[in-house]
């Protein structure tokens, strides 16, 4: 293909077809061999430089890594080790077969499951917890401690992540670090496409409907399938479309590291007053100060409704604090 | 059990079967991902519409999601590709390829 074709749109379109050489991937080379004007370009060339070195590395470790999948093994060793495999993955097989033959079957009347426990929260379930979702109902009344434990379990997983991939900018150990990573050619981002209209116009159509959704399913926790759980996984997912999209800034205006822990201890310290006060005084039958409400009303089910909001906060913070630290390093 | 959910159920052991299989491992979050799909409509078959959306949400959405950053954030996504396309050139291009 001559050099006086390539320059007109139709030829590079040709040669992008053809797959001579990606036009963009040449402007950026151009771009990059550029000389060095000023000190600041002389950095940045520097930067470019180490930058490039890492990534050789890496593709020095990644091809060792496909050499050693790929290496020779002698092949009685492979047959061996093909029939260990094999026998193992059988006798494992049959042996959960055998176990699942021996099982009560699925909802049958003489299941050690069908005891006084379900029938007690299915008979007296809507009168005590007043709520329509016996689930519900269930995870937030009955064994409302079981569900605090598995908030603080979130809780502490997502402050686990943040010690081992939070890079603290004013820590003077990793600040160089932190700062490298977070200017633009060196962080994850960078060859990603900075304001894709597809993924944009998709995040403006969906985010508003996951959160509508997400907040739908905390609110009516008691009442319909769902709560805080689910929900709140929901508007995190909905407020991770829309970082994707469109970046943290919008988002970092409002929520930092502190916030994250303010709102999430807050939430779990509301989830467990208001239920150790709730076990206090209205537990084990005896009569509660809380009204329970008209089942069916968004007002009902006694605590629930607060409960799930905590929930929801919990998890849409976790979710999101997950998704931010994974990304950048910080919240 | 109706025929719906026994193809239900067999896609799901087919699934599992591929995630294990399969080498690439976005391949086989993907894969995963379809696992999580499926096995909430059968959370819904089997009326437990409860489970059935917490499996939407973190099984297909979270889960997957902290899988792809994962792999992101130890480049297993380019690099070990890059990596497979730089051979594929080289032999391409030397003419003697002996894959």
């Amino acid at each position: 293909m001559s050099d006086r074709k390539s320059d007109l749109p139709g030829g590079r379109f040709v040669r992008w077809l053809n797959q001579d050489q990606d036009v963009l991937e040449r402007q950026m080379i151009a771009a990059q061999n550029r000389e060095p004007d000023s000190d600041e370009e002389m950095e940045e060339a520097w930067r470019r430089e180490r930058f490039l070195e890492d990534q050789k590395e890496e593709e020095v470790v990644a091809s060792r890594l496909e050499a050693l999948n790929e290496r020779k093994v002698p092949v009685i060793g492979r047959v061996v080790y093909m029939l260990g495999c094999m026998l193992i993955c059988i006798a494992m097989i049959m042996l959960l077969l055998y176990t699942v033959t021996t099982l009560p079957g699925f909802g049958g009347e003489i299941d050690p499951a069908q005891n006084e426990v379900p029938r007690r929260y299915i008979e007296q379930g809507l009168q005590e917890t007043g709520a329509l979702n016996i689930v519900t109902g269930m995870i937030l009344d009955y064994r409302a401690f079981d569900t605090l434990g598995e908030s603080t379990v979130l809780f502490a997983a997502a402050m686990v992540v943040l010690f081992l991939l939070r890079l603290d900018p004013e820590s003077n150990r990793y600040s160089t670090l932190a700062a490298s990573i977070r200017e633009e050619p060196y962080a994850d981002t960078f060859y990603e496409p900075k304001n894709d209209s597809i993924l944009q116009h998709t995040a403006k159509i969906l985010t508003p409907v996951a959160f509508l959704l997400g907040i739908y399913v905390v609110l009516n926790g008691h009442l319909t399938p769902g709560g805080g759980f689910s929900g709140g996984a929901i508007v995190g997912a909905g407020l991770v479309l829309h970082v994707t999209a469109f970046g943290f800034e919008d988002i970092r205006r409002f929520f930092t590291y502190r916030t994250y822990q303010r709102t999430v201890v807050t939430a779990l310290l509301t989830y467990a007053f208001s239920k150790t006060y709730s076990f206090y005084t209205g537990a084990n039958g005896i009569e509660s100060i809380i009204p329970l409400g008209m089942p069916g009303a968004i007002l009902s089910g006694g605590l629930i409704l607060l409960l799930n909001i905590c929930v929801g906060f919990i998890v849409t913070c976790t979710v999101y604090v997950l998704y931010a630290v994974f990304r950048k390093g910080d919240v | 059990m109706t025929g719906v959910s026994q193809v239900l159920l067999l896609f799901l052991i087919g699934c599992a079967l591929a995630v294990s299989i399969t080498r690439n491992l976005l391949t086989s979050v993907i894969i995963y991902t379809c696992f999580s799909m499926v096995m909430c409509i059968i959370w819904i078959t089997l009326e437990s519409p409860d489970l059935a959306i917490t499996e939407a949400a973190v099984g297909t959405g979270i889960t997957s999601l902290l899988y792809f950053l994962t792999l992101k954030k130890i480049h297993a996504i380019d690099a070990r590709n890059k990596a497979k396309m730089k051979r594929n050139e080289t032999a391409r291009d030397g003419g003697e390829g002996h894959e």
